[in-house]
């Protein structure tokens, strides 16, 4: 049973599902190319890069900074309309590459772009876990 | 080569259809509608028409839109497209089309594309069915909408130049003065700086009035070859220069927020047109949120960049300015069917070109710029069009 069944679930494709199985881990997994040793995202059969054909899938630290931001006063759709506000976000992992998220876990008006953030799952359903972001410890 | 193409094909027909609020007609009849009332202005009839070329609706989707429209009109085309890519779609058609001309596959064209999502569809449909130019599985279950995906570009341009909202503000407020001038605009009420920054914040620093329209409506251009518009009825509007630049589909792929793809359009229309911006006496620049259009003066290479944003609050997009910019009033202010949305910014250059664009119209108009550009900051293609074939 989907916890938030109107939701715009991902559906994985062959190419994408190692990532969301990870996911369902609580785990970030992203594809390394062998060739060139960069590191790509979203998930694709060829390097971005080089265009080598042989990835690696590398545990992400989960860690990165805010690129840009903004704070969403109106949901696309009633199933994105509970939780009041919403930040939505461009995040670039410490590994280079860019994903877009959600920001939770603070006060959407503490957000601010170059904000160190972290890697928090929300499970949506038995099988999708959505990789969200909230601030970094401050130590 | 694109040169090869420079004063070839004119654009010898214009036809826009009711837009705002427009109950009575569906996307399909008002992408018929837009071709008829082209072929009218143009004093031709549609036996003349050897190539169509449409776009999708949202609102009344067909598998093969082109195929379907020219058997709804009863025409039988030798070249028919259907094509896609969001709001640059109206102007990347236009020099394939011309290039399908310019090479014999074909002589007259229409282009005509047109939507329905105020009328034809639910708000919440429409919605989701803009927004669903997220990537499916990396962007979309984070339930951005488009505003908040442009929200993305305003916060990371307004930081990285020290924009201010009242500058975005003034792009919105310089497109309704030119509404008010614009009987068939759908908002004509005026506005002010004070007044966009008091409209509710949709996607931060986005308010209302800094977003554009959801409307019906569509447009309609007949272009034929620059030997036939000669002898045709309407003052013949010649395309000049063409150049289409690619960066990304989707935002989170972006490799800069704040530099766009137009700049590698701009280049290549003004490089085959031989005119630089310099040249242009008018703009229509895609005005989908008002920051777009600050990037958009920048990239087009009209100010260097950072400084867009005063360019337009000292007024130079005004009619009487150095750069008159969206003079019928734009997404902003006229309407956005979506899709078709440029449509009207072709439509209007023609007209202004034609010097028949009434109270609105640019003194000695001889060329223009037009820039659309799709997806979210995706898609670019400039034209530049002239009263003359250069």
């Amino acid at each position: 049973m989907s916890k938030q069944p109107a939701k715009h679930f991902p559906v994985p494709t062959p190419e994408t599902a190692p990532y969301w199985e990870a996911c369902h881990n609580h785990q970030l997994l992203i594809q390394k190319c062998a060739d060139c040793g960069k590191h790509q995202f979203y998930p694709r059969t060829v390097c971005s890069h080089c265009t080598g054909g042989t990835l690696e899938w590398a545990e992400a630290s989960g860690r990165g900074e805010i690129v840009s931001y903004t704070i969403m006063h109106r949901a696309v759709s009633k199933a994105y309309a509970g939780g009041g506000v919403t930040v939505l976000a461009l995040i670039r992992l410490e590994e280079d590459v860019q994903m877009m998220s959600n920001i939770i876990g603070c006060d959407p008006e503490q957000v601010c772009t170059g904000m160190s953030v972290e890697i928090i799952f929300e499970d949506w359903s038995d099988e999708i876990s959505m990789p969200m972001f909230r601030p970094a410890d401050q130590q | 080569m694109l040169g090869a193409l420079r004063g070839k094909v004119a654009i010898v027909g214009i036809g826009d259809t009711e837009v705002g609020i427009v109950p009575h007609m569906g996307a399909t009849g008002l992408c018929v509608d837009a071709i008829r009332r082209a072929l009218d202005d143009a004093g031709l009839a549609k036996t003349d028409l050897d190539g169509l070329v449409t776009c999708n609706s949202m609102a009344d989707p067909y598998l093969y839109h082109a195929e379907m429209i020219a058997e709804y009109l009863q025409i039988f085309p030798r070249y028919c497209l259907g094509a896609g890519a969001g709001g640059g779609t109206s102007f990347t058609v236009l020099h394939h089309a011309a290039s399908a001309i310019a090479t014999g596959v074909c002589k007259t064209v229409v282009i005509s594309m047109a939507d329905s999502l105020r009328s034809g569809m639910t708000r919440e449909r429409a919605m989701t069915a803009q927004s669903s130019t997220g990537h499916p599985q990396f962007e979309s279950p984070y339930g951005p909408t488009v505003p908040a995906l442009y929200g993305l570009i305003a916060r990371a341009y307004m930081e990285a130049y020290g924009t201010t909202p009242e500058q975005l503000a003034a792009v919105a407020v310089n497109s309704r003065n030119h509404a008010q001038l614009n009987p068939l605009a759908q908002m004509r009420e005026p506005i002010t700086v004070e007044d966009v920054l008091a409209s509710r914040m949709i996607a931060d620093p986005l308010h209302l009035l800094d977003c554009s329209l959801v409307s019906d409506g569509g447009a309609a251009v007949v272009l034929t070859s620059a030997e036939r518009a000669a002898d045709m009825k309407q003052t013949p509007v010649y395309l000049l220069g063409a150049g289409e630049g690619h960066g990304h589909e989707h935002i989170s792929q972006a490799h800069s927020l704040t530099t766009s793809a137009a700049s590698e359009s701009g280049k290549r229309a003004v490089e085959m047109a031989g005119l630089g911006p310099k040249d242009m006496d008018f703009a229509e620049l895609y005005d989908c949120f008002t920051p777009v259009v600050l990037i958009e003066l920048e990239d087009l290479g009209f100010c260097k960049k950072g400084e867009a944003g005063a360019f337009v609050e000292a007024g130079n997009l005004a009619l009487d300015g150095s750069l008159p910019t969206n003079t019928h009033g734009g997404l902003l202010s006229h309407c956005h069917p979506g899709n078709p949305g440029s449509m009207f910014a072709l439509t209007e250059a023609v007209q202004q070109l034609r010097h028949a664009a009434g109270d609105r119209q640019v003194k000695d108009a001889e060329t223009a710029l037009v820039h659309a550009q799709g997806g979210i900051m995706s898609s670019h293609c400039t034209l530049i069009l002239g009263r003359e074939p250069g």
